[in-house]
């Protein structure tokens, strides 16, 4: 598993012509193995953004590159062949299990009509299910799992693509702690070159190479998350007070939020 | 058929098991629709009559000219349709449900029936058979074709592109469709409509050998299509957006599955009447023993829908002998209570 280098160029993206962009311009460049969070207030153009670098969305103007290939100037399944996406959607009444699932991640390999699984195939649904520790789940039904499992069979799903840009759309939703941790961990040791949108900006300064702040669908930040993430950049975007402050046990940064302006004036 | 990757061999070899008893139990029923009825002929003529059939001359004849006619004129061609029409509806259902993501999905509450109902009402009571035996069974498929694109369009057009709304603009065209169908049947031949009614209402009485190779060439057709797809079909059932990032063309293959679903259904509905709920109760119970493996659940569909139609038939001439009910009744009932239970059951699988 290598990462790729992920280039966008002014792209933007309205739902018809000449209706106002949902994503205005926007333009980063992500070197091969970074991990880019995308943050931002509700409706910001977060998930335009995702849908447009996992080729759902058609960009109105500008590209996306990944290793300096435009993904509309490949084919769908070649582009399926670089890039997953972690999604919040997930099937829970038609009775596939954990394997078949993670299965799917093959499609875009899959070579003749019927596309019978060869030995290939089966070490890397075998190796993703490893990674993220689903073994013993193998035969069950996606319906009967709890929500940190069925994520993580989504992530395995996603590994079984072989794809070396991963996009997770909001991975840590409706997780409990520790299962927030977890997938967070496992995005910071994939080698992969990885953009999530997250809401918690805490944790995605925490596992995040690079930042990208969203409002109102422009792009108002982006580099690493000391710099993007600063109390005024926040306050605005969100509008909120936030204080960035210092945890003393740990010695690390946390931002806070409030509704009002709370600070204690001189 | 490969299942998934790195199946324990014991499972396979119990899936081999599954195959073989739902083989066999296709060919039970196969034999039981075709020796009940209000004169009973016992199993081993039915078996004679086809064998000497196949092979003029392979057992020696110990029943009339008449027991042979009415098993191989009119018993045969009848049980086959049924099983032709049971596997029919069962694919287009299990397919409908997996590119729509919904599991109540049937060709009958899509509105495809209805469609299928109308061009075959309107070659039957007003344009006259100029195509020939042709005219009905491609008036149905370009009813059910239409119903289809009313579907697509008014869920467009709603912006109700989502699996849930999709169903319930396929409801509210079926109910229009039904209405301008009975129209026609209103504005009709009067002496003519008893029989569309009564043929509405679904029945597989008209079947006969020289008409049969119309709804199988399409059923293989279809049928092989769709098993070659399943792959893809298992993909459309996490959702639109994941089987777009697998590299499939969601908007075109579901396009191409609606139709193919109007296809048979249309061919179905002009040989057999409305037939309802076959495509939603079907492929749950096949779930419920094979998965939800598209390669498993297609086979399995087209078997179970074969069988279910083969005893619903059987039903349909027993209950009230000696007329034959019509087998819609049969289904609805069935498919109703099943439909009440599959409300009930919180999460299938």
């Amino acid at each position: 598993m290598t990462g790729a280098r992920l280039t966008v160029t002014d792209l933007s993206w309205s739902p018809r012509r000449g209706d106002d962009p949902l994503l205005h311009p926007t333009s980063f460049d992500l070197s091969p193995g970074r991990v880019l969070g995308v943050v931002g207030p509700n409706g910001a153009g977060k998930t335009t953004l995702l849908r447009l670098l996992y080729r759902f969305h058609r960009p109105a103007r500008g590209e996306v590159r990944i290793d300096g290939d435009d993904i509309w100037a490949l084919s769908a399944r070649a582009a399926a062949r670089r890039v997953a996406a972690v999604l919040q959607e997930q099937p829970s009444d038609f009775a596939l299990t954990v394997r078949e699932i993670v299965a799917l991640g093959r499609t875009p390999h899959r070579r003749g009509l019927a596309g019978t699984a060869g030995a290939h195939d089966r070490d890397v649904i075998a190796a993703a299910l490893d990674r993220l520790d689903l073994r013993h789940l193998t035969e069950r039904h996606l319906g009967t799992l709890s929500g940190g499992e069925r994520q993580r069979v989504m992530v395995a799903r996603a590994l079984a693509q072989e794809p070396r840009l991963l996009i997770l759309d909001e991975p840590t939703n409706h997780l409990d702690i520790r299962h927030q941790l977890e997938v967070l961990d496992l995005i910071r040791r994939l080698p992969l070159t990885i953009v999530t949108s997250l809401h918690d900006l805490n944790l995605a300064a925490g596992v995040c190479d690079d930042v990208l702040l969203l409002r109102g669908g422009r792009p108002v930040g982006f580099g690493p998350p000391y710099r993007v993430l600063g109390e005024s950049a926040v306050s605005e975007a969100f509008r909120v007070t936030a204080r960035r402050e210092r945890l003393s046990p740990s010695d690390t940064d946390h931002l806070t939020f409030h509704l009002h302006d709370e600070r204690p004036r001189p | 058929m490969e299942a998934t990757a790195g199946d324990p061999v014991g499972r396979r070899g119990g899936r081999a098991a599954v195959a073989g008893g739902g083989l066999l139990l296709l060919l039970a029923s196969l034999t039981l629709a075709v020796s009940a009825g209000a004169v009973p002929v016992p199993f081993a003529t039915v078996w004679g009559v086809m064998l000497n059939k196949l092979s003029p001359g392979l057992v020696e004849e110990t029943w009339s000219q008449g027991r042979a006619a009415i098993v191989w004129e009119i018993r045969f061609p009848r049980a086959l349709l049924a099983m032709m029409v049971g596997a029919g509806l069962a694919l287009v259902g299990a397919s409908l449900q997996a590119v729509t993501r919904n599991p109540l999905a049937d060709p009958h509450l899509l509105g495809i029936s209805s469609g299928g109902a109308f061009g075959a009402i309107l070659a039957l009571l007003h344009t006259g058979l100029f195509l020939g035996l042709l005219t009905v069974p491609l008036l149905a498929f370009l009813g059910a074709l239409g119903a289809t694109a009313i579907v697509l369009g008014v869920s467009r057009f709603a912006d109700a592109t989502s699996a849930d709304r999709l169903v319930l603009a396929g409801v509210a065209v079926s109910f229009i469709v039904m209405a301008a169908a009975n129209v026609l049947i209103f504005l009709g031949d009067p002496r003519a409509t008893h029989t569309v009614v009564f043929w509405m209402l679904g029945g597989l009485g008209l079947a006969q050998w020289g008409q049969l190779v119309y709804p199988l060439a399409i059923l293989v057709c279809c049928g092989v299509w769709l098993i070659l797809r399943a792959g893809d079909l298992n993909a459309m059932t996490v959702g639109d957006e994941t089987a777009s990032t697998l590299g499939i063309p969601v908007a075109r293959f579901r396009l191409f599955v609606f139709v193919v679903g109007a296809l048979i259904t249309g061919v179905m509905v002009a040989f057999s009447g409305i037939i309802g709920f076959v495509g939603l109760m079907v492929p749950h119970v096949v779930r419920m023993v094979v998965g939800g493996d598209y390669r498993r659940v297609l086979p399995g569909s087209a078997l179970v829908g074969a069988v279910f139609l083969l005893w619903a038939d059987i039903a349909a001439r027993k209950l009230m002998p000696p007329e034959d009910m019509p087998i819609g009744i049969v289904t609805g009932l069935a498919g109703g209570v099943f439909f009440i239970w599959l409300l009930g059951r919180r999460r299938p699988g």
